[in-house]
């Protein structure tokens, strides 16, 4: 379903960049998925905390074999979250923060537009 | 890093209002529309489906759809939806919806309210968000008048 002839046309560039947005977002769904596991997610905060690892020291901290923490890692980097570099003989983690930053200012959008829904309801119902 | 990333919006205010006040507010459709900005079309009740146009202006094209799945008098009520489902030309109907939940809860001073909205793991919600935020003009002004009108 589109919108009507009359929307298009007076909407025509809000609508270009709406699709470019709409391109460039329907990315960030995937990493909310990715980190509801929560072996990933506890990868991915070690990652946060102490920064770039390799799967050696990775394996060394987390309950798991290297194989499973691997897997675990690959699936947060097809979110965009994480991704590897070859050093030496050894791969290296580290975090994605681009795609991440994305995906945190379109939940904290919701949370501000809740902001000012609630504010309308206190004053709704503090209202005399 | 300030990495934090969650699945889940929640917010928790305390309105100096009496509990059935704040219940009535969110569980009569009626009242609910006044200060969501919203005219629906029928009673929130268990299982219902209640839909309605939006009455911000510059928003009255778009219907925002609400299935109700819980209500507890004066504790709790729980609806889903299509997360700022704001583009008129896309069919939000065959996406998951989130979950949103009002929790109330006594306090000296009146009533604390808990808000949580869930499930955007699911829902590609970024893209709307996004959307949302470029239309966003009408709202925040919009939320200006609708304060200064009730208070």
């Amino acid at each position: 379903m589109e919108g009507g002839p009359s929307r298009r046309r007076t909407s025509s560039a809000m609508s270009r960049n709406r699709s470019a947005a709409a391109v460039k977002l329907v990315e960030a769904a995937p990493i909310f998925a990715a980190l509801v596991d929560g072996t990933r997610l506890r990868l991915f905060a070690r990652l946060c905390a102490v920064g770039p690892l390799s799967i050696v020291r990775f394996s060394e901290g987390a309950g798991g074999t290297r194989q499973a923490i691997t897997k675990h890692l690959h699936a947060l980097a097809d979110a965009g979250l994480v991704h590897d570099n070859r050093r030496g003989r050894e791969r290296i983690w580290e975090l994605e923060t681009r795609r991440l930053e994305r995906a945190r200012r379109c939940l904290e959008q919701i949370s501000d537009q809740w902001d000012v829904a609630i504010t309308r309801l206190k004053a709704f119902v503090e209202a005399p | 890093m300030s990495m934090t990333i969650t699945d889940r919006i929640e917010k928790t205010v305390t309105l100096r209002a009496p509990r059935s006040r704040v219940w009535r507010a969110i569980a009569s459709a009626e009242e609910f529309g006044a200060w969501f900005g919203v005219k629906l079309d029928g009673a929130f009740a268990e299982g219902a489906t209640v839909r309605g146009k939006i009455t911000h202006p510059g928003y009255e094209h778009l219907t925002l759809e609400m299935l109700v799945e819980t209500v507890e008098p004066e504790r709790y009520f729980a609806f889903r939806w299509h997360p700022y489902a704001i583009d008129a030309g896309v069919d939000y109907s065959k996406e998951p919806m989130t979950l949103v939940e009002f929790r109330l809860d006594e306090a000296n001073s009146g009533t604390v309210l808990t808000i949580v909205e869930s499930g955007f793991e699911r829902v590609p919600v970024a893209r709307r968000a996004e959307a949302f935020r470029m239309n966003d003009g009408g709202w925040t002004e919009q939320a200006k008048n609708i304060e200064r009108h009730v208070s």
